[in-house]
C-alpha cells in the first residue's frame, strides 16, 4: 500500500467532491420542497390530493434508488424531447438531480408529515380562531414550528443522501467516488484511492452526524 | 413522440432457444431473493449478537459493537462493495484468494461478495433495531431474571430477547425490505439480478418504458407481499397483553 499518488490527484478528487455535494444539496433542497407540498396534501381533507400523495410515497418508498437512476438515465431526456419537440440534450447530473429529488421527496414527506402531526391540534383551532385560511394556517403557524422540530431527522436523512449519491456511479456521472475510481485505475493503485474514498465518506458523514446529536441535544426542550 | 408502445415484447424471442424476455426478468428475480434472503440471514444473526454486546454491561464489548455499527453506517454502501469486491480478495491467503478469482465462475464470486456486503452492512441496521427493542424492555426484567438465579445469557435468551424481537418486528421489516432494494446494486459488479436483467432487456429491445415499468411493478409486489407476510408474522407471534398489535 502506497498513499503517496493520492496527494497530486487531490484537486481532480476535490472536483468529484464538489460534484457530490451538489447533488446531495440539490437533492435535499428540491426533496423537502416537492416533499413538504406532498406532505401537505396526504394530510388535507381532500380524498383525492391525499391518495395521490399517498401512491405517490408508496411507489418510490418500494422500488431502489439505483433503478430511479438507471431509468431517469434514460427516460428524463426522451420524455424532454416528447415535451419540447426538440432533441434537448440533458447530462447525466440533470437526469441524476431529477432523481434523487422524486425519490427523497418520498422520504422527506415521511418526516414532515410526521413532523405536522406532531404539533398539538390547538394551534390549528387557534390560528383559525384568529380567522386565518388554512393556507395561512399551514404557512404562519404550524410548518415554522414542525420543521424545527424535525431539522435533526431532515440533515440525518441528508446524510443517507450524501452516502446515496455515489449510485450516479451507474451512469457514470463523475462525483467523488467515481473520481476516486477512475483515478486509482489510472494510476494502477485502485485500492488505496478506494480505500481513501472510503475514509473520507467516512469521516464526513460520521462528524456530520455527531453534529447532528448534538443540535437535537440542543433543540430539545 | 416516436415511440413504439409495445407491451407483449415480454413474450418475444430473445434469439437464444425458446427464451423469451419475460424469462430474463424471472432469472433476475430469482438471483435477487437469492442475494437478498442470504444477506438478511448474515444480518439477523450478526446483527443480533452485535445488538446484545451493545447492552451487556462490559464497556469493551459494548465499545466494539458501537464501532462497529458507526463503521458500517457512515461509509456508502457502493464503496462498501467495490471494497468487498475488488479489494477484499487480494488480502485473502494465495490459495484462497487463486480460489476465488479463477475456479469461482464470474457470477459465483460476484454473489459471494454482494452477500457478505449487504448481510454485514444490513447487520449494523440490525443491531440497533435489536439494542432499541432490549432498551424498550422495563429494567425490572433483568432485575427479576438475576433474582430467579438465570445467568446472563439465560436472561438474554430466555427473558429479554423473545420480548425484544416482538416489539421490533415492524423495523425489521423495514430493513428486510431494504435488503431487497439494496441488492440492487449488485448489477454494478456483474451479477444478473433484477435491475441488471431489466437494464439488458431494455438495451436489446429498446422498449425501455416497458422494461423499467415491470421492474417497478415486480419490486413493489415483492414489498406489499412481503410487508403483509410481515404483519401476519407479527400478528402470530403476539403476546395478548404485552404489545399493541398496529395499534395506535
Amino acid at each position: 500500500m502506497d498513499f503517496s499518488a493520492i496527494l497530486p490527484a487531490l484537486p481532480g478528487l476535490w472536483e468529484g467532491m464538489l460534484t457530490t455535494l451538489q447533488l446531495m444539496l440539490l437533492g435535499v433542497l428540491g426533496g423537502v420542497l416537492l416533499g413538504t407540498l406532498l406532505a401537505v396534501m396526504r394530510l388535507s381533507h381532500n380524498r383525492l390530493l391525499a391518495n395521490l400523495a399517498a401512491t405517490y410515497v408508496n411507489y418510490f418508498r418500494s422500488i431502489p434508488l439505483l433503478l430511479v437512476i438507471t431509468w431517469f438515465y434514460f427516460a428524463v431526456p426522451f420524455l424532454l424531447r416528447a415535451i419540447t419537440g426538440e432533441d434537448t440534450p440533458v447530462g447525466a447530473f440533470t437526469s441524476c438531480v431529477v432523481a434523487f429529488l422524486m425519490f427523497e421527496a418520498a422520504y422527506f414527506c415521511e418526516i414532515v408529515r410526521a413532523g405536522i402531526q406532531s404539533i398539538p391540534k390547538g394551534q390549528m383551532g387557534a390560528a383559525q380562531a384568529l380567522g386565518m385560511t388554512h393556507g395561512q394556517c399551514m404557512r404562519l403557524i404550524i410548518l415554522p414550528q414542525a420543521f424545527r422540530k424535525m431539522t435533526p431527522l431532515l440533515l440525518q436523512q441528508s446524510i443517507i443522501l450524501f452516502q446515496d449519491t455515489s449510485l450516479v456511479y451507474a451512469v457514470g456521472l463523475m462525483d467523488f467516488l467515481n473520481a476516486a475510481r477512475s483515478r486509482g485505475d489510472i494510476i494502477g493503485q485502485p485500492h488505496e484511492f478506494l480505500i481513501f474514498a472510503g475514509l473520507v465518506y467516512f469521516t464526513v458523514s460520521f462528524a456530520a452526524s455527531l453534529l447532528v446529536k448534538r443540535l437535537q441535544k440542543r433543540l430539545a426542550v | 413522440m416516436n415511440y413504439n408502445w409495445d407491451w407483449g415484447v415480454f413474450f418475444r424471442s430473445t434469439g437464444i432457444g425458446e427464451e423469451t424476455y419475460l424469462d430474463w426478468f424471472v432469472a433476475g428475480l430469482g438471483w435477487t431473493i437469492a442475494v437478498a434472503l442470504a444477506g438478511w440471514i448474515i444480518a439477523l444473526l450478526l446483527g443480533t449478537l452485535l445488538g446484545i454486546l451493545r447492552t451487556v454491561p462490559n464497556r469493551w464489548l459494548a465499545g466494539i459493537a458501537t464501532c462497529y455499527v458507526e463503521i458500517f453506517r457512515n461509509v456508502p454502501l457502493l464503496v462498501q462493495l467495490f471494497l468487498w469486491y475488488f479489494l477484499v480478495p487480494d488480502l485473502l491467503p494465495e490459495p484462497l484468494e487463486l480460489w476465488f478469482k479463477q475456479d469461482l465462475s464470474p457470477a459465483t464470486s460476484a454473489y459471494l461478495s454482494v452477500v457478505v456486503c449487504l448481510g454485514l452492512f444490513t447487520a449494523a441496521r440490525v443491531c440497533e433495531q435489536v439494542r432499541t427493542g432490549i432498551q424498550a424492555l422495563p429494567r425490572g426484567q433483568l432485575a427479576a431474571g438475576h433474582a430467579l438465579g438465570f445467568r446472563l445469557p439465560q436472561i438474554y435468551k430466555d427473558i429479554l430477547l423473545p420480548q425484544a424481537f416482538r416489539i421490533i418486528i415492524p423495523p425489521l421489516t423495514s430493513e428486510f425490505l431494504n435488503i431487497f432494494k439494496n441488492s440492487s446494486v449488485a448489477s454494478l459488479i456483474g451479477l444478473m439480478e433484477l435491475l441488471a436483467q431489466t437494464k439488458q432487456a431494455a438495451e436489446f429491445t429498446a422498449n425501455l418504458f416497458e422494461a423499467f415499468t415491470l421492474a417497478t411493478l415486480i419490486y413493489f409486489t415483492l414489498n406489499m407481499g412481503l410487508m403483509l407476510l410481515m404483519r401476519l408474522v407479527e400478528k402470530k407471534v403476539a403476546v395478548p397483553g404485552l404489545i399493541a398489535v398496529g395499534g395506535k
